[in-house]
């Protein structure tokens, strides 16, 4: 019989074909197009005809046109090498793209993920006789800064039993380096890689347990005010021009995890190029090292073909996966998981089905749901723990969190950094919004502090509604001075210069002094004679925290200013008390 | 010899259906009417049913006209003979100059390789302070201008495009009023800017369907120049009619609507032009400015709203002036960096006092009583407005940050500004001069 089928219609990415013996779900297809090959997915049957959707441009098909079913699911390959690579959404590497076919993207061509020729130094850790499961350890090898672990395959049931070991050398990814036989004395090759099918999460773990260790972005607001653990979820919608984008890049850089993995799905080129070209030469603040030994780069950008962008956050997923199974914690940054939601609803439009809330497929939310749940803080068989850390950004149509994708992400996720046009307009950054945003995570700085904080924010932001009505005169003294002490702390605290290099990344060390500083200032019961005096004390203090953030830690000039600033503070408390 | 099909099965608004095989997904073909002969596209295949968008549009079409189809899809001849040519939607000469042959490249090319791409580092010059000093423009920047009808959005695209240094004018007009493209050709002609252009234009009265190529025209063409080593400026006047174009052809295919009537592929249809703007390693760029106008001013709506996803960054244009809040660059800091040490932060300062300034304004139309902050903030919007926001200064970038500190100084002490006092001691001037 013939794996083989015919195209019957085509309508932009979406190709119907007619198929003579089987087709699978989700398994991938290639459509003949002269000597090219376009790489396709089965995404609906129907008796005898599938609808596919084509990760390429379709142009030139025609009706009859052959396409070969392969069987095997899209998946990913997984082994040493992934470190620093570049790749698209279906793991081509961008960078062998480049020197095959120059400035563009050439349909229908698909290499390998991980370099054939390279050897990689293996040290095997089993002895032949050992019992082994999915995800133990058989040897490794290593990898830039990071031992890599090389796994049982994850699709292996039940227990098997080494067979073979190879002795400690130099391997390709493609070189059996083991052999495993079954009780029913099946035998199979283990290589350097293995693949993984990227829609279904990797569970060769012990246990899931619950993300109480801080994922440190060096972002105060974050880190004070709505934290994220490792192996947690927090999404960042806001409209364009809030900031989304710089958050992301700056949490790539200072973030305290082993590996970042950048999902870029279909947004600008511009950004990733910035990652790209510039992470080579930045230094990872926690090694020492170039930030791309840690990083790995899934582009699918909105020029990109649509439908790559769904297995471009699957693949990237898949990946962080693969090394967290290494006990290291990684963190997954997507950017932006509306692109993917909205090519999911071209193709629901394609394929007629009925829709739901603004033309989004019904099916949207478990979607969502099922793929911030592949985050989480896993302890593996051998004991060690390791994390996939998911962010998210949402773009929300015209800026409105009510629209279906902001409300599915809302529900799943354990943290939410929600952007405001009101803020980023008056270029408060980062623009995360101080009374809106949420955390479920546990405070890692000062919690009870924070509560304190959170509740003159909340009474400033009232007083200033309040001011816009009765005005400045109508307003008590008292009111006056929480309304400032509230600008204060947005002001020397919540605001953060990503273009300073101090002050764009501030470690946990740092805030929890900076914090209890402000916090000082917070709680101090200060009496003024009249409100321009409050308004000058407080725009000088700010002024001194302005020239406090680009310093150093514990730098003499460091030391200096905070003691100027501790002067000031009481020196406003021994002033003569007003009459009152 | 082409095989010429004669059984039209389908007439609904500019897309006709023919009985058809063996025909390419996006092939191109001839439609012989009495009303003459138009191009038309292959949308969709389905069978033997093949659905073809006409570019003249459907009217007058009778069910025996023929179709015969061409075996290409959409292309356009390149060379330097295109510079100072004038073009409409389907790349028939809008001039008296001769018809295009040879050299032929095919519309919507794939994709850049972003591992090819660079990180641009060239700011354009444009002498307009709310975008030099605010919102610097910087090459292959992609951006367009958010405005209402009746605003001067084309005045400023010309303006722009006469002042910006680059090697290749692409203009492409998509429903255009006849009065503009006049308005256009005539500047392009005054500044003897026709030479190193090319245009392609769309007036309100030409068919629906040619509107729709117009960005592809002039990207592809754009997209070879800057292959060739050239810095090219596209221009596209108004996307907001490319959009309703798109709009009206997805109805007709009865495709569900997502947002307002609009395609569900609406931001990616938007995306694969712009995405065009590109700065080469080892070779030219392109810059993308492109006008797109707000139904009933709501940036809201799903064309302005994609359009902001898309672009880094925008220009709002409102009252005749570039609105600061709201318009950004995103690749000011690519450059501004290198300009001058106290660019990022006056343009901060500045942002931020006028911000607190439009505040002011508020509590004062309330009639509330003005304190001493609230005078000086009063004053600096003035100068502000008056000195820097209007469309008619024209400045080079160093002299409007100057202009910055002066106005700085003539209403605030350097305490109350918030600046880095390293910057305040280098910069703030003794003696502003007195207004």
């Amino acid at each position: 019989m013939s794996k083989d089928g015919r195209i019957v219609a085509i309508n932009a990415n979406m190709i119907t074909v007619e198929f003579a013996s089987r087709a699978i779900q989700n398994e991938v297809a290639y459509a003949r197009l002269g000597d090219q090959r376009l790489k396709a997915e089965v995404i609906r049957v129907r008796g005898t005809v599938a609808d596919l959707q084509v990760f390429e441009d379709t142009r030139g098909l025609r009706h009859g046109d052959t396409v070969e079913f392969t069987g095997e699911l899209l998946s990913a390959e997984l082994g040493p090498g992934l470190l620093g690579m570049v790749y698209d959404g279906l793991q081509n590497p961008l960078k062998k793209l480049a020197e095959l076919h120059g400035f563009f993207l050439r349909r229908g061509t698909y290499l390998d993920a991980l370099d054939r020729s390279r050897r990689w130094d293996f040290t095997p850790r089993v002895q032949p006789g050992a019992l082994v499961q999915a995800g133990a350890t058989l040897g490794t090898v290593p990898e830039g800064i990071f031992t890599h672990k090389i796994m049982v395959p994850f699709s292996l049931r039940d227990t098997w039993r080494v067979v073979a070991i190879a002795p400690p050398g130099a391997y390709t990814v493609d070189d059996t380096i083991a052999v495993l036989e079954a009780p029913n004395g099946i035998q199979h090759n283990v290589t350097l890689c293995q693949r993984w099918p990227v829609k279904i999460p990797i569970r060769a773990y012990a246990e899931r347990l619950r993300p109480n260790e801080p994922m440190i972005s060096r972002i105060r607001i974050i880190d004070t005010f709505f934290p994220v653990a490792k192996g947690g979820t927090y999404c960042i919608p806001g409209p364009f021009g809030a900031g989304k984008t710089v958050l992301q890049q700056i949490t790539s850089r200072y973030a305290d995890v082993d590996i970042v993995v950048i999902a870029a799905c279909g947004e600008r080129a511009g950004e990733v190029v910035e990652t790209l070209r510039e992470f080579p030469e930045l230094e990872d603040p926690r090694t020492g090292r170039s930030l791309m030994e840690r990083t790995i780069i899934i582009c699918n950008t909105s020029s990109m073909p649509v439908a790559a962008r769904e297995a471009s956050v699957y693949t990237a997923v898949t990946i962080a996966e693969y090394y967290r199974q290494m006990g290291l914690h990684v963190l997954l940054l997507a950017d932006s998981t509306s692109r993917w939601a909205q090519a999911l609803r071209e193709m629901s439009g394609r394929l007629e089905e009925i829709p739901g809330e603004e033309a989004f497929p019904a099916y949207l939310e478990s979607i969502i749901a099922n793929f911030y749940e592949r985050a989480g803080l896993v302890r593996l068989a051998d004991g060690s723990v390791g994390s996939v850390t998911i962010g998210g950004t949402v773009s929300p149509a015209g800026g409105n969190f009510e629209e279906p994708v902001t409300q599915a992400t809302l529900k799943v996720v354990g943290a939410f950094h929600g952007l405001s046009r009101e803020r980023s307009d008056a270029r408060r950054y980062p623009a995360i919004h101080p009374l809106d945003s949420w955390s479920k995570y546990p405070n890692f700085v000062n919690e009870e502090g924070v509560r304190f904080a959170r509740q003159i924010l909340r009474r400033g932001h009232e007083v200033n509604q309040m001011m816009k009505v009765v005005g400045e005169e109508g307003t008590s003294l008292d009111d006056f001075i929480v309304y400032l002490k509230a600008e204060f702390l947005d002001a020397v605290y919540l605001q953060q210069d990503a273009f300073d290099k101090v002050d764009v990344a501030t470690p946990l060390e740092r805030q929890r002094h900076v914090f209890n500083v402000v916090l000082h200032i917070l709680q101090t019961d200060f009496s003024f004679p009249d409100k321009d005096t409050a308004r000058r004390f407080f725009l000088e203090l700010t002024q001194e925290f302005k020239n406090w953030n680009p310093t150093l830690f514990q730098s003499p000039e460091f030391n200096q200013i905070e003691a100027r600033i501790a002067q000031r503070v009481h020196a406003a408390l021994t002033q003569p008390a007003p009459a009152r | 010899m082409q095989k010429v099909h004669t059984r039209v099965l389908q007439i609904a608004g500019n897309v006709i259906t023919v009985a058809a095989t063996d025909v390419g997904y996006q092939e191109l073909a001839e439609v012989r009417s009495a009303r003459g002969t138009s191009l038309a596209q292959v949308i969709r295949i389905q069978g033997d049913r093949v659905a073809l968008q006409v570019f003249a549009g459907a009217r007058g079409i009778a069910t025996n006209d023929e179709v015969r189809f061409l075996g290409h899809r959409m292309r356009i001849s390149f060379g330097p003979h295109l510079l100072g040519r004038i073009f409409d939607g389907s790349g028939l000469p809008r001039d008296r100059g001769p018809a295009l042959e040879g050299n032929w490249i095919e519309l919507n090319g794939p994709p850049v390789n972003p591992a090819k791409r660079i990180i641009p580092r060239k700011m354009v010059r444009t002498g307009i302070p709310m975008i030099d000093v605010f919102n610097t423009l910087v090459e292959s920047q992609k951006l367009p201008i958010f405005s209402v009808a009746g605003e001067p959005y084309n005045e400023l695209l010309a303006r722009i495009a006469m002042q910006a240094e680059v090697d290749i004018i692409i203009f492409g007009g998509m429903g255009l009023k006849y009065d503009d493209f006049l308005f256009f050709r005539d500047t392009f002609d005054h500044h003897g800017a026709l030479v190193r252009a090319v245009m392609f234009v769309h007036t309100a009265a030409d068919p629906t369907v040619e509107c729709l190529l117009v960005p592809d025209l002039c990207l592809a063409v754009a997209e070879q120049f800057a292959l060739q080593n050239k810095r090219v400026l596209v221009l596209l006047t108004d996307m907001t009619n490319f959009a309703d174009a798109l709009k009206e052809i997805a109805i007709t295919m009865e495709q569900v609507p997502s947002n307002r009537g609009y395609p569900g592929d609406l931001y990616s249809q938007l995306a694969a032009r712009y995405e065009k703007a590109v700065d080469f390693e080892g070779a030219g760029s392109i810059t993308v400015l492109a006008v797109t106008t707000m139904p009933g001013d709501d940036v809201t709506h799903p064309i302005p709203d994609n359009t902001g996803y898309i672009t880094e960054g925008q220009f709002y244009l409102r009252n005749g002036r570039i609105e600061p809040f709201g318009s950004l660059s995103r690749l000011k800091q690519q450059v501004n960096a290198r300009t001058r040490d106290d660019h990022r932060t006056v343009m901060n300062t500045m942002i931020q006092l006028y911000a607190q300034c439009r505040d002011t304004q508020e509590k004062q139309a309330m009639g509330f009583q003005m304190s001493t902050w609230d005078q000086k903030l009063l004053k600096f919007g003035t100068l502000f407005e008056r000195e820097l926001m209007d469309l008619s200064v024209n400045i080079p970038l160093e002299k409007a940050l100057d202009l910055c500190w002066d106005i700085l100084a003539r209403c605030f002490d350097p305490a109350e500004v918030g600046i880095k006092t390293s910057l305040i001691e280098k910069y703030w001037p003794s003696r502003p001069s007195s207004h």
